[in-house]
């Protein structure tokens, strides 16, 4: 949109790559002069909310002076030789697949950074008792939002795997320092599960270097797994597919997603749904679909089934979840509800067609606003009354947020309706989409089955909407005499922190062709291996 | 020199001829030794520290002595008859595993320093038994027979013996000694019968006689060579610690002074795989088939039986941070073995061998640190168990980051980018070797370490236990003790911002 040289360009995705460990690393340093604010806790907090705020000017930035007459080609690439051992380079860059997300990434941690800032300084004034020291809290921030940008912003398949390692240590760190309860087993969980996933995946990435001769996503992409064999490519493929489907998470690997969430801190479980769920299928779309087309192929039936078990699975606990007497923590809930919307986005990339892979990038981008939203809201509504339990949060006959919060109970219906896909939000194109692509899938695959596999699909978007109503009708309904406890509406604070979510959500429902426009030319680059 | 190799050459005297250049870096060591010793006798007590300077010097003055051996490949102790054949080379391979030695070497007598003092050892003992240990560990890696080779493994081991034993008085340290060397003695001692069974079907001791000899044994002499393979190989497998000769470890390990199993469990490894791949690369490629599917066996039991012992240590008992660190050390042995092992499936063995270099670089630069930081806790808490290590990040806040960016190299997770990369060359030497199931084996292997190293690691930065124990005045840490830690922080972020310094050794020839 706007004009911006070539190394500029290159410069502002280092930036965004480089600069928020920079700043782990600063803000571990004590304050210089000028720079105190009122406290040390302060003085931190905001520089979080300063070095996440730079990275996302970079990011919006970058994203002006993309070129969007081309999305399909690779743009603000650097290409420089790191360790020739091993054939590792520093190889940047963002097409139309990684730049919305780059753009999310940046958006949700800065919104976080600003959330913990505010909230800080919020309950200075009603003393509270003292957690463990905000200077790790940033500095683990800001590493985990340098890990998650280098994912979408690398295209060399070792540096992916370190930059999908780099957030286990933050994120683990995260949910064992500043969680709820049962945080350390939560805690343990995640990281086991992810490592277990990942060091299995490195095997497959280093079988795809070693028979192809090179680590480059750019040229395998090309190459489109005409230099490796049917077996190589189904080896790599399940062996890489393993590391991606417990990360995104797919059904029946998703154990670990609903203990991390509920033991989580707010901010943490707002970029474990919003950003790093999506690594899982960033990588799928990334590296599995253009390089090892042939075994993708093979296991794509495999892949659209445990997709959409997971939409049920997920949409059955919830709806278990909500029910009255069920003790159902909304937290959890929110989590199983994430398992269901990944299936969807599974289900895209298993169609294997531009329709339903554009479908995924839609959902996985509506996915993170959506349920970042939500996470906000519900951590907003445990500091509020104290817990997340459903049960006691409703009561005999609701919550009854309307009555008293009414800006709040409007929020939280709003993330909600947004979450079961209602036309004229974010959450319904990237879900129709998905189900069109399985309607009619890519050649060689089965039609019948995959139809079998979309109704049962649409199926579940019925179950999500009956739990999402559920959950409606007990917060947000109800009789406030029999609520005596008082709730404090949306603060100001607050309500900065999630309006850009609330706007994005209704842009991207509204105006769909401002993503599908970026993503689309890119990815039948990528199923056409680079001829589009 | 080259006046007097052509002297010898022309009049074909019996005499070698002697570079003495090449052989410098063990010879500094073990003249520095002897030094000290002498220089015991005469040096009052009270400035008894004067010769931990002097060995420190020493060490120094041999590392420097690598330097001119950086611009090509030097051979002595040839043959006079023919002049291919030699005792002693100093090639790439040898300066790159003597700099690991000697500066292995180097850090744990700066970790020794203070010990020795406090713990009231004997210090020209100490330094002599250290400085010979260290001379034959760099001696080793030149050797190119298998008469040296075995007296460079001796003078290497039996000096440990000693080390380990040094705390008078103490029952479990003579204890340790005695398991250390009944079962190293007997493990040498079946080399030797392999040696024998080697020489007798080849007629040479010198590996790349024996190379050749090999490929044309005499029918009758299969079961021989074949046999004679197999047992060479036992002491050096003991060294490294591999499985079934790991039980000497742990004990070892609590019951020597912490340096010196700092010192075992870098040095002492390295001796052992340097002598692995000169038996198994160099004298016996034609044996592939024999010994590289017995390694491979070996490597995944290794790791396996280190890694489920560390990871069921529990964290209350005495001394459990040294057990955690001995049982690792096993675990990374095992991981080290993997492309020995996979050498002996691909043609060109050298990429493979330069993985294990690559990989014992990094283990030694960071099991050191680990060591070094250990000692800085056992100053304050003699019983070093993994409870005293609780809210370390309060006492001593940049030694429990040290110890965390450690303990991930060791685990292999950012930020310890080296050894992740250090990692991906061993995954890559064992599925370029065909060995998937290996490398699968070694994944669920990074898998527990990854639980018991991270576990350590999170408890550095938890809040301290109740009773305020920063309020004890903390005693003032000792200049050597920094160093070494310093020291090997910076080598250890050095590496993981460029590890190409290390990981070149992947595709350089280095024999």
């Amino acid at each position: 949109m706007i004009d911006i040289s070539e190394s500029v360009m290159q410069l502002l995705l280092a930036l965004i790559v480089v600069g928020p460990l920079l700043g782990a690393a600063a803000a571990l340093l004590p304050a210089p002069p000028g720079l105190k604010g009122k406290s040390p806790d302060q003085a931190v907090l905001r520089h979080g909310v300063t070095v996440t705020g730079v990275i996302l000017i970079a990011a919006v930035v970058l994203a002006l002076g993309f070129d969007h007459g081309h999305p399909a080609t690779m743009q603000a690439t650097t290409d420089i030789s790191w360790i020739p051992a091993l054939d590792v380079r520093i190889h940047l860059g963002v097409d139309g697949i990684s730049l919305p997300l780059l753009v999310l990434t940046a958006l949700l941690t800065f919104l976080c950074a600003l959330y913990s800032y505010f909230k800080q300084q919020h309950q200075r004034l009603t003393p509270r008792a003292s957690g463990p020291s905000p200077k790790a809290f940033v500095a683990l921030l800001l590493v985990l939002e340098s890990g998650t940008l280098a994912t979408f912003a690398v295209l060399d398949l070792l540096l992916f795997f370190l930059a999908f390692e780099m957030v286990l240590i933050p994120m683990y760190f995260l949910i064992a320092r500043w969680g709820g309860a049962q945080r350390t087993q939560a805690a343990w969980k995640f990281i086991l599960y992810t490592l277990l996933g990942s060091v299995v995946m490195l095997l497959g990435l280093l079988l795809i270097g070693l028979k192809s001769g090179t680590f480059d996503m750019l040229a395998l992409a090309t190459d489109n797994g005409r230099g490796l064999t049917t077996s190589v490519q189904v080896i790599a493929v399940l062996a890489i597919g393993l590391g991606l489907a417990v990360k995104t998470p797919m059904w029946p690997l998703h154990s670990w997603l609903p203990d991390a969430h509920t033991a989580a801190p707010t901010v943490g479980s707002v970029l474990l749904a919003g950003v790093l769920l999506k690594m899982g299928t960033y990588g799928f779309v990334r590296i599995l679909l253009p390089i090892a087309p042939d075994g993708m192929r093979e296991f794509a039936p495999y892949l659209a089934a445990f997709a959409v078990v997971g939409i049920i699975y997920g949409s059955l606990a919830c709806l278990a979840l909500a029910r009255k007497g069920a003790k159902g923590d909304l937290k959890r809930l929110i989590a199983y509800s994430s398992v269901g919307h990944m299936g969807f986005v599974l289900l895209g990339i298993a169609s294997m067609t531009p329709t339903g892979v554009n479908g995924a990038l839609f959902a996985n981008i509506a996915h993170g606003l959506i349920t970042g939203l939500l996470f906000f809201l519900v951590g907003a509504l445990k500091d509020r009354t104290g817990t997340t339990d459903l049960d006691a949060l409703a009561g005999r006959t609701g919550q009854a947020l309307y009555g008293k919060a009414p800006r709040f109970g409007a929020l939280l219906a709003f993330g909600a309706v947004a979450s079961l896909g209602l036309p004229g939000l974010a959450g319904f194109w990237g879900e129709m989409l998905a189900l069109f692509g399985a309607f009619d899938p890519a050649e060689g695959l089965s039609r019948p089955a995959f139809l079998t596999f979309m109704a049962i699909a649409a199926f579940g978007t019925l179950l999500t909407a009956a739990y999402m109503l559920v959950v409606v009708r007990r917060i947000c309904m109800g009789d406030p005499q029999e609520q005596p406890q008082q709730l404090a509406d949306i603060q100001g604070y607050e309500f900065a922190a999630w309006t850009p979510l609330v706007a994005l959500t209704v842009l991207a429902g509204l105006w769909p062709a401002l993503l599908l426009s970026l993503t689309d030319p890119a990815v039948h680059k990528l199923l056409s291996g680079g001829k589009a | 020199m080259t006046t007097a190799a052509t002297a010898a050459q022309e009049t074909t005297s019996l005499v070698q001829s002697v570079d003495w250049l090449a052989i410098a870096p063990p010879t500094i060591a073990a003249v520095v030794g002897l030094l000290v010793l002498v220089a015991d006798l005469f040096v009052p007590e009270q400035r008894k520290p004067l010769l931990g300077w002097i060995s420190l010097a020493g060490l120094t003055a041999a590392l420097l002595s690598l330097l001119p051996l950086l611009d090509g490949d030097r051979d002595t102790f040839c043959l006079t008859g023919d002049a291919g054949v030699c005792s002693y080379t100093a090639d790439r391979f040898t300066v790159v595993i003597q700099f690991m030695v000697l500066a292995g070497a180097l850090l744990t007598a700066l970790l020794s320093v203070s010990p020795l003092k406090d713990e009231r050892l004997p210090a020209g003992e100490y330094w002599f038994l250290l400085l010979s240990s260290a001379a034959g560990a760099a001696l080793l890696p030149a050797s190119r027979d298998l008469a040296t080779l075995v007296v460079a493994l001796e003078v290497a081991s039996l000096p440990a013996f000693a080390l380990v034993g040094l705390r008078r008085g103490d029952r479990r340290s003579s204890e340790a000694a005695l398991k250390f060397f009944l079962s190293s003695v007997t493990a040498t001692a079946v080399t030797l019968l392999g040696v024998s069974f080697v020489y007798a079907a080849t007629g040479t001791l010198h590996l790349t006689e024996i190379a050749t000899g090999l490929t044309s044994v005499d029918g009758d002499l299969q079961t021989l060579a074949r046999t004679g393979v197999a047992l060479t190989l036992v002491g050096f497998a003991f060294k490294t610690a591999a499985v079934p000769f790991h039980f000497w470890v742990p004990d070892t390990y609590i019951g020597a002074p912490l340096p010196v199993a700092a010192y075992l469990s870098v040095v002492g490894k390295a001796v052992g795989f340097t002598g692995l791949i000169l038996v198994t690369v160099v004298a016996f490629p034609s044996y592939a088939e024999v010994w590289a599917p017995v390694l491979a066996v070996l490597a995944a039991l290794t790791m396996t039986a280190g890694n489920v012992a560390a990871l069921r240590q529990r964290a209350d008992r005495d001394f459990s941070a040294v057990r955690l660190l001995a049982w690792s050390s096993v675990g990374q042995a095992g991981y080290l073995l993997v492309p020995i092992a996979a050498a002996g499936y691909v043609d060109d063995p050298a990429d493979a061998i330069g993985a294990t270099v690559a990989y014992a670089l990094m283990y030694a630069a960071v099991n050191l640190g680990a060591f070094a930081v250990a000692a800085l806790v056992a100053r304050t808490a003699p019983r070093n168990r993994l409870t005293d290590y609780r809210g370390l990040y309060a006492r001593h806040p940049l030694a429990a980051l040290a110890l965390g960016f450690f303990l991930l190299c060791l685990a292999g997770l950012p930020p310890g980018i080296i050894g992740l990369f250090a990692k991906v060359t061993v995954f890559q030497a064992a599925v370029d070797a065909g060995l998937g199931w290996l490398a699968v084996v070694m994944a669920l292997n990074v898998v527990i370490a990854l639980y018991y190293y991270l576990r350590w690691t999170a408890v550095l930065f938890r809040t301290p236990e109740g009773e305020a124990p920063a309020r004890v005045r903390a005693r003032a840490v000792p200049f050597p003790l920094t160093a070494a830690i310093v020291v090997t922080t910076l080598v250890g972020v050095a590496l993981s911002g460029a590890p190409q310094m290390v990981l070149r050794f992947t595709e350089s020839v280095l024999f």
